[in-house]
């Protein structure tokens, strides 16, 4: 079988082995929950409610603001507690809609249904959160059985994305309908779903590709029917043959032609779109440009999943897959977790930090963001929380850079990063443009391979800022 | 919480990785051309080697001081590297003042002066290398290689074969000046000689065998660029090869084989600081060196070149990363200005 790469990046330690055999549990009810109005690329939604008034579990408390934005809804009936501001995981403070849980409500259903079984009322908490769990899994994994591609027509498909709030779930969050609106100057003619998952310790994606991996494909067909893509590839790294296997047995079984599973070489940054499309199509994408402007189009897994229970369940935005792992938390797994619960939620629910817990990062290790609090609302976008240990982090003491070329050798972007450092350090802008900064993704290869333990990418971002600053004015 | 850190990513770094690691790989690397100089030329290359060493260290210290930079330390071995590359570039013979003046000088000038490790434009050991060249001529010239038959006293008894002949660079720019041919150096016999270090020449260039196997250990480790003494080699066989069109491999090979070419391809030209960061840059630069290399062979008084090519070479390396800027992957926009 091919295995496709792409040039340079780098091979740090895998981590996935900590949490990669749990499967996707569901979290317990949190007695409130913080709803983002941004969790996305775009306009900031309007809150449609206010405080003390009642919600219904996925009614839509955030409007979207103009097309490129995603209508935000609540995964629990509750209270709104207030309209207020919260800090995200990125930095960024803004509004939030705060709701307190009603957790009878929420397990009313469940309980409902064990009474009945049992003959009784006397049912334990825990029996009635298993039949709770066990519904919502039901409806995340199965598919509807009577599903059939040729009854939803492309504008259906497109207005169903677009009223779910979906956005892509890799990370960047950008709303899933824009992405997919036909644009006549760039046709689109392959879709490429990314399991690569390319991040250390993060496996979250990889159990959807196990347990989900029907609706993924589902998604994503539904998806390259609103583009017109005439061939679909599900994208995955060798270092996860099951999913491989799985994924390629579902589409053996269900006798689909036009989607494929494409091997991809496992190195660090795979998962970036445009090492993906390089890597897949051979396809190169300029500085600036988008995928479409090569005619291809990348989603993750998780939003193809997303994309599946909003057309055919038309269920909103509400759950998603998130692996908390690392060395530093006691019981590494993965979490079906409601938009809105704090880290701490999940945190706890893992057993906790280990003492020797150092760093809490939203995303993976890589790219991931650093948080001071575990008060951070899970959004859309988040695909992990790693915890790590002083063990892992990085350890050398900064020295004088050698210019020994090692950024340069492992740059996926074709950059000079150690002129891009040294500039910024010296505050020499005229001579930092002239090294491209604007192309760079921030992968953090370069920092990661430096002997010299110079923060480089970190640099980088300091002077980006200013070239910004420097372009507005 | 308090012991929870913010940081900006990544978070994690390459094991296994550091400066002074990088300096242990070259020193590591060296070994094999210091035992053979050391077996060849005996006492002579100890006391060489290890004065370049203990002063470089000395004078590392001492600028660092004057300095003030509480960055720098001795700690990540440069100066240890330094020494062993100048000792290994001088010749036997040279007294005391000679490796030690080199020392300070390619301390103090040639690393200190810019600003510390890092910051220094010219290769530090050919910096002190090339002061007392100027300034010792006589004990450095390739005359001194020479050790008079007459004057072999006791102390001399294992090398006297060596130390008697003259340079191989120095017989062929003596037999190509009396218009004659020299000899193929890929007899088994010539070819012995050269891999195992039985001939004249600087302490650390005699033999190809100890420099190709710290040079390959070096390329394994990623420490060096590749591209750089293929470059380098590559030239230097080429414009010998031209010398001679009708016997190409014979002079090709000599010019390669002979000299610091090799010792310099592995270990002076790729001194990473003093060398370009881009790929495109290091095939320049090592073509370069080798170009300079034998114009200086062929066409100046000097039997070598390779010190003074480097040097030449280092003053454009900053020319040439400004115009070696590679294009970013996907390329710039049509409309970029």
């Amino acid at each position: 079988m091919k295995i496709h790469t792409f040039a340079r990046g780098v091979h740090p330690r895998e981590g996935k082995s900590l949490a990669e055999d749990a499967s996707l549990e569901v979290l317990p009810i949190p007695e409130s929950i913080k709803v983002p109005m941004s969790q996305h690329i775009g306009g900031i939604c309007q809150p449609v409610v206010k405080a003390r008034d009642t919600v219904e579990a996925g009614q839509i408390i955030g409007e979207a603001a103009g097309f490129v934005s995603a209508a935000v809804h609540t995964p629990f009936p509750g209270t709104v507690t207030k309209i207020s501001a919260v800090t995200l995981a990125n930095g960024r403070h803004v509004p939030a809609v705060i709701i307190k849980v009603d957790k009878i409500k929420t397990l009313a259903q469940a309980k409902n249904e064990v009474s009945a079984r049992l003959g009784t009322d006397e049912i334990s908490d825990d029996e009635i959160f298993e039949a709770y769990a066990h519904n919502l899994r039901k409806d995340f994994f199965t598919l509807p059985e009577n599903f059939d591609l040729d009854t939803y027509s492309t504008e259906t498909i497109f207005s169903l994305i677009q009223a779910a709030g979906l956005v892509g779930q890799g990370g960047a969050a950008f709303p899933t309908h824009v992405k997919l609106a036909k644009d006549e100057k760039f046709p689109i003619d392959t879709l490429l779903i990314n399991g690569c998952e390319c991040e250390p310790y993060l496996t979250a994606d990889y159990r959807l590709m196990l347990e989900a991996g029907e609706l993924i494909i589902t998604g994503a067909l539904l998806a390259g029917k609103v583009l017109g893509a005439s061939k679909i590839l599900l994208c995955v790294e060798d270092n996860k043959p099951k999913a491989v296997e799985n994924l390629q047995a579902i589409i053996a079984r269900k006798g689909l032609k036009n989607i494929f599973v494409a091997v991809m070489r496992t190195k660090y940054p795979q998962g970036g779109e445009k090492q993906l499309i390089q890597a897949a199509l051979g396809r190169k994408v300029a500085v600036g440009a988008l995928p479409k402007s090569v005619g291809a189009a990348v989603i993750n897994v998780g939003t193809a999943v997303s994309v599946t229970h909003a057309v055919t369940r038309k269920t909103p935005l509400l759950w998603r897959a998130v692996t908390v792992t690392g060395e530093g938390i006691h019981r590494p797994t993965n979490i079906l977790a409601p938009i809105g619960a704090s880290f701490q939620d999940l945190i706890s629910h893992c057993g906790g930090l280990k003492p020797h817990a150092r760093r809490i990062l939203a995303g993976g290790p890589m790219m991931g963001f650093s948080v001071g609090s575990t008060d951070i609302p899970v959004t859309k976008g988040t695909s992990g929380i790693t915890i790590l240990t002083d063990t892992e982090l990085s350890q050398t003491k900064q020295t004088n850079c050698l210019r020994c070329g090692r950024c340069v050798s492992v740059c996926p972007m074709r950059l000079i990063p150690t002129k891009l450092a040294t500039t910024s350090r010296a505050k020499a802008w005229d001579t930092f443009i002239k090294y491209h900064p604007l192309a760079c993704v921030e992968c953090g290869c370069c920092s990661y391979e430096c002997p010299a333990a110079i923060p480089i990418v970190q640099l980088i971002r300091v002077g980006k800022i200013e070239i910004n600053k420097r372009n507005k004015k | 919480m308090e012991k929870i850190q913010i940081a900006s990513s990544p978070h994690l770094s390459r094991p296994n990785t550091s400066t002074r690691l990088m300096m242990l790989d070259v020193i590591l690397a060296l070994i094999p051309a210091l035992a053979v100089g050391i077996w060849i030329f005996g006492w002579f290359a100890v006391k060489q080697v290890s004065l370049c060493i203990l002063v470089c260290m000395l004078s590392e210290w001492f600028f660092n001081l004057l300095r003030g930079d509480k960055r720098a330390s001795l700690d990540d071995l440069s100066a240890i590297v330094t020494g062993m590359i100048l000792g290994l570039s001088l010749p036997w013979s040279a007294p005391w003042q000679v490796p030690v003046f080199a020392s300070i000088i390619a301390v103090g000038l040639g690393k200190a002066a810019f600003g510390g490790l890092g910051f220094n434009i010219f290769n530090p050991a050919m910096v002190g290398r090339a002061f007392v060249m100027l300034s010792f001529a006589t004990v450095m010239g390739s005359n001194a290689y020479e050790f008079p038959k007459e004057q072999i006293t006791h102390e001399h008894e294992t090398q006297v074969t060596v130390i008697t002949q003259a340079t191989p660079l120095k017989q062929i720019k003596e037999v190509m000046k009396s218009g004659a041919q020299i000899e193929s150096q890929m007899t088994s016999d010539s070819l012995l000689i050269a891999l195992t270090g039985q001939r004249n020449g600087s302490l650390g260039e005699v033999s190809v065998l100890a420099i190709l196997l710290g040079g390959f250990y070096l390329l394994f480790r990623r420490t060096i660029s590749w591209r750089i003494p293929l470059g380098m080699c590559f030239a230097v066989f080429l414009i010998g090869a031209l010398v001679s069109p009708s016997t190409p491999f014979v002079y090709g090979s000599a010019y390669l084989l002979n000299g610091a070419v090799l010792f310099g391809a592995f270990f002076i030209a790729t001194d990473p600081v003093t060398s370009p960061v881009t790929p495109r840059g290091h095939w320049i630069f090592g073509i370069g060196v080798g170009v300079l290399t034998m114009i200086i062979r062929l066409f100046s008084g000097y039997p070598e070149g390779v010190m003074f090519a480097v040097l030449m070479m280092n003053a454009v390396v900053p020319l040439i990363n400004a115009w070696t800027i590679p294009q970013p992957f996907g390329g710039l926009p049509k409309t970029h200005s």
